[in-house]
C-alpha cells in the first residue's frame, strides 16, 4: 500500500512534528517510535506515556434491545455489568467458535453500549455486528465512531497527569474503579489500557485531539509508539490480535477461559462449536534461559509435543526475551522446553503469563 | 558524520576499519541501527573461526527485528567485542564505536573492493525513501 492512500488519525501531525517513524498499521500511518521504543516502554512502567490509539474503533450501540443483543454477540456476558460504566473484556465469536476479533464493551446505560474494537478488524466487525443486529434487533441503532479520537495514557503517574490537565475529567480519574468509564462533558474517560500498569484511556472530538495531545506533552507524559504498546502488552500477558488468536482458533485454546461464560442457559454466537470442540492445545508463557530472541512462527518443542511461538520478543523491564505460544495441554509452568530461533534450539521455561504486573516483574 | 570517510563499508550495511596492525575491525553503520531500533542481543562469531568475504558469520536482534552480519573481508577473527553483550545499545549510541569483530584478512585485496564513504551513503539514502 503506498503512503498517499493510509489513512490517518487526527494526531497525525503531531507524531509527525514529534519526528516519528511512521508505518502502516493495518492500514494506518502510525509512529512506530519517537526515537527509542526502550525509553518509551520504561516511561510507561516507571512514570507515564501515552499512545495514539485512534485507528481503533468505537462502535456504539443505543436502544432497549442492547444487552440481549450483546448477551448473544458476545462470549463474555455482559450481564456481568450491573453498574453503569462498568466494562468487560470479550471474544467475539464466529459460528465455528473462532475469534472474530476481541474488544471491550462499556455499559454506559440499559440503551447505550460502547464496544471497542481492534483497527485490523474494525470494518469487519461493523458489518458482522450489523448482520446480527439485523437479523435479531433491527431496531438497535449501531453507530461507528470515526468522529471520536482515543488516547491511551499509562503508567503509574498517568492518571494524576491526565486530571491535571483535564480538568474536567480530573473527578472521574481519581475516583473511577479498575475497568470502569465515566462521561465527562465531550470526554470519555475509562480506567483501562494495554500495558499492566494502571492509567485511562480517553476518547475525544477529533477536532480536540491535537491540543489535549500537546496539554499532556507539556505536562510531562511522554509520546509512545506502537513498539512500546507490544513490548509492554506482551509483558503484560496480553494477547494481540490477529498473532495469539485469530478467527480459526478458538478463545479457550487462547489463553481466554476466563473470558468466555460456557455454563449458562444464555446462547450466545459460537457457542455450540466451542462445547462440541476438544481443547488440545492452550496459551501460555515463556522466559528464554538461553541468549537470543524469540519470534513469533518459531517452532517450540515440549517433551514429545511441538508448538508455536505466537509472540515474542524483547521484554525490556525483565531484560531478556520472552513469548507467548501456543503448545498441547500438558506443559505446565516450570516445564522446561526449546524455541528454535535461527536454526538453534534454544532453551526456555514455560511461566504463567503475566510477566509484569504494575511495574513489578512476576516470572 | 553518520558516514565517516576513513572507513570502508559493504552493501549489508557492516562497516570496516583498516588497523595499523593489519587487522580490520567491523561493526554497523549508524544507518543499520537506524533502520534496526533498539538493539538489544548481539551474537558475534568465535575467535579463531575461519570466514569467507560474504560469509554470515553473526546476528544482531533488535527490540523490531533480527539481521544477519557477513563477514566484510575472507579472513580469521581475532577478537570479538564482549562488551557488547552487556551493553547492546552501544550499537544504537555509538555505531563507529562498538565494534563487533576483528577479522585477519586473508587476501587484501577485498578491502580494496569495499565502498567508500560517498558510494555507501548513496545506498543508506536510497534505502530511506
Amino acid at each position: 500500500m503506498n503512503q498517499a492512500s493510509l489513512k490517518i488519525t487526527p494526531l497525525n501531525a503531531a507524531h509527525r512534528a514529534l519526528g516519528a517513524r511512521m508505518v502502516d498499521f493495518a492500514g494506518w500511518d502510525m509512529p512506530l517510535h519517537y526515537g527509542s521504543q526502550v525509553e518509551e516502554h520504561h516511561s510507561v512502567r516507571r512514570a507515564a506515556g501515552m499512545f495514539d490509539v485512534s485507528h481503533m474503533l468505537a462502535v456504539d450501540l443505543r436502544g432497549p434491545d442492547a444487552r440481549p443483543f450483546l448477551r448473544r454477540l458476545l462470549a463474555n456476558d455482559v450481564a456481568r455489568l450491573t453498574k453503569p460504566g462498568k466494562a468487560l473484556y470479550s471474544c467475539m465469536l464466529n459460528n465455528e467458535g473462532g475469534v472474530l476479533d476481541d474488544l471491550i464493551a462499556y455499559f454506559m446505560a440499559e440503551d447505550w453500549f460502547r464496544l471497542v474494537v481492534n483497527a485490523g478488524t474494525a470494518e469487519r466487525d461493523a458489518g458482522w455486528i450489523d448482520a446480527q443486529r439485523r437479523a435479531v434487533a433491527p431496531r438497535l441503532e449501531q453507530a461507528a465512531r470515526r468522529d471520536l479520537a482515543m488516547i491511551a495514557v499509562q503508567g503509574p503517574r498517568a492518571r494524576q497527569i491526565t486530571a491535571g490537565v483535564l480538568p474536567q475529567a480530573a473527578g472521574a480519574l481519581g475516583s473511577l474503579a479498575h475497568f470502569q468509564a465515566a462521561e465527562c462533558g465531550d470526554l470519555f474517560v475509562a480506567r483501562t489500557g494495554y500495558t499492566g500498569e494502571d492509567g485511562c484511556e480517553i476518547m475525544l472530538p477529533a477536532g480536540r485531539a491535537a491540543m489535549v495531545w500537546e496539554s499532556l506533552l507539556g505536562a510531562g507524559v511522554a509520546p509512545a509508539g506502537l513498539g512500546a504498546r507490544d513490548t509492554l502488552r506482551l509483558e503484560a500477558g496480553m494477547n494481540l490480535y490477529g498473532q495469539d488468536m485469530n478467527e480459526t482458533v478458538s478463545p479457550l485454546e487462547s489463553g481466554l477461559a476466563w473470558t468466555v461464560v460456557l455454563q449458562t442457559d444464555r446462547d450466545f454466537i459460537g457457542k455450540e462449536a466451542l462445547a462440541a470442540r476438544p481443547v488440545e492445545r492452550q496459551l501460555t508463557g515463556f522466559v528464554l534461559t538461553d541468549r537470543g530472541v524469540m519470534r513469533s512462527h518459531q517452532p517450540v518443542r515440549a517433551g514429545d509435543g511441538r508448538g508455536e511461538i505466537t509472540s515474542g520478543g524483547f521484554g525490556p523491564t525483565l531484560n531478556r526475551s520472552i513469548a507467548l505460544g501456543r503448545v498441547p495441554q500438558a506443559v505446565r509452568p516450570g516445564d522446561d522446553i526449546e524455541v528454535e530461533v535461527r536454526g538453534k534450539w534454544l532453551r526456555a521455561k514455560a511461566v504463567k503469563p503475566p510477566f509484569v504486573r504494575n511495574g513489578k516483574v512476576l516470572v | 558524520m553518520t558516514t565517516p570517510d576513513n572507513l570502508k563499508y559493504t552493501e549489508s550495511h557492516e562497516w570496516v576499519k583498516q588497523e595499523s596492525d593489519g587487522t580490520v575491525t567491523v561493526g554497523i553503520t549508524f544507518h543499520a541501527q537506524e533502520m534496526l531500533g533498539d538493539v538489544v542481543f548481539i551474537d558475534n562469531p568465535a575467535v579463531g573461526r575461519k570466514l569467507k568475504q560474504g560469509e554470515e558469520c553473526g546476528v544482531i536482534e533488535s527490540v523490531k527485528a533480527a539481521a544477519d552480519i557477513y563477514a566484510p573481508v575472507s579472513g580469521e577473527v581475532v577478537a570479538a567485542n564482549a562488551a557488547l553483550a552487556d551493553a547492546p545499545e552501544t550499537v544504537n549510541k555509538e555505531p563507529y564505536a562498538a565494534w563487533m569483530f576483528r577479522l585477519k584478512p586473508a587476501n587484501a585485496g577485498e578491502i580494496q573492493s569495499l565502498l567508500d564513504a560517498a558510494a555507501y551513503q548513496k545506498i543508506a539514502d536510497a534505502e530511506k525513501q
